[in-house]
């Protein structure tokens, strides 16, 4: 693991995964999107609108699961001080918030129909807008400081602390009463959603899983040419 | 022409569920233009910093 986390070893394995990616990215977006809008069926209670459920649920899930990566990169550049990891939890926050984002309001799209409001302060709204506000506080705590190190720091304890969050969202519908509808997918006992829904739903999650991991990779790129850059031109710098 | 109205109004939905994928759509297409742009401004400075260099 480490050996391929050497800076110049990721650039390597990154440049040969990422068209790869890239390609299993359109594909599920593409046959997940034409599912979605034209084979799923209506529902009987929702009627059309459900079809709103193929963008929050992936984007739902994909908030969560980016947070996961961002705290498990925060802990490998905590400890083994590893500067490919720091740029890996750097680089998913602003994905994450994205995904967050789309989730909330996709998620008051479908609510105003359904439920007949935009938002309700209910555990699991209120603990997803949480998550944005701790991207948020991620990204600005990161670019708050004028070395890139403590900033880098800072930023990890941050998204450290804010783990607690991740089972609160999970399990808010089962500990609290509330108007969102539980778990009917990952559950004891199998999903309770309709196959002719769950195969479009599924591709659908797996489409927004390879955006993430194309992205994450491209930016992580970004990133380490820029710091290349940086150090180049600073000895350049110190040369003259 | 009736089922591409029957499509576009989505059983009444159409001004839940379009604006829903719309978003979608932006916020994908924003990251990826916004990444490969930068991406690529990086590739460009570096190498030409690289070949100075050599």
């Amino acid at each position: 693991m480490l050996r391929l986390a050497n800076p110049n070893r990721f650039m390597q394995w990154s440049g040969k995964l990422l068209p790869w990616c890239a390609i299993a990215t359109v594909i599920l977006l593409g046959v997940g999107t034409y599912m979605a809008l034209f084979v799923a069926p209506p529902d009987y209670q929702q009627g059309e609108s459900v079809r709103i459920m193929y963008i929050h649920v992936p984007s739902a899930m994909m908030s969560t699961f980016v947070y996961a990566v961002m705290a498990v990169s925060s802990a490998v550049a905590l400890i083994w001080r590893h500067p490919v990891a720091d740029i890996a939890a750097r680089e998913s926050a602003p994905l994450g918030a994205g995904f967050t984002l789309l989730c909330l309001v996709t998620g008051s799209l479908w609510g105003k129909p359904m439920w007949g409001a935009w938002w309700v302060w209910d555990a699991r709204l209120t603990s997803e807008l949480v998550l944005f506000f701790l991207y948020l506080g991620y990204i600005a705590l990161v670019n708050a400081f004028d070395e890139p190190t403590r900033g880098a720091r800072a930023g990890a304890i941050l998204a450290l602390v804010g783990v607690i969050n991740l089972p609160i969202i999970k399990f808010s519908v089962d500990w609290w009463n509330t108007l969102h509808q539980p778990e009917s997918i990952f559950r004891l006992g199998g999903p309770t959603i309709a196959p002719s829904m769950l195969w479009p739903l599924l591709i659908m999650v797996l489409g927004f899983a390879a955006f993430f991991v194309t992205l994450l990779l491209l930016r992580m790129r970004s990133a380490l040419m820029a710091a290349k850059l940086r150090a180049i031109r600073l000895q350049q710098i110190e040369a003259a | 022409m009736d089922s591409l109205d029957h499509f576009l109004s989505m059983g009444g939905y159409a001004r839940f569920v379009w604006p829903a994928y719309a978003l979608a759509v932006i916020v994908l297409a924003g990251f990826a233009i916004e990444g490969v742009v930068t991406y690529r401004k990086n590739r460009r400075e570096l190498d030409a910093v690289e070949k100075k260099r050599r």
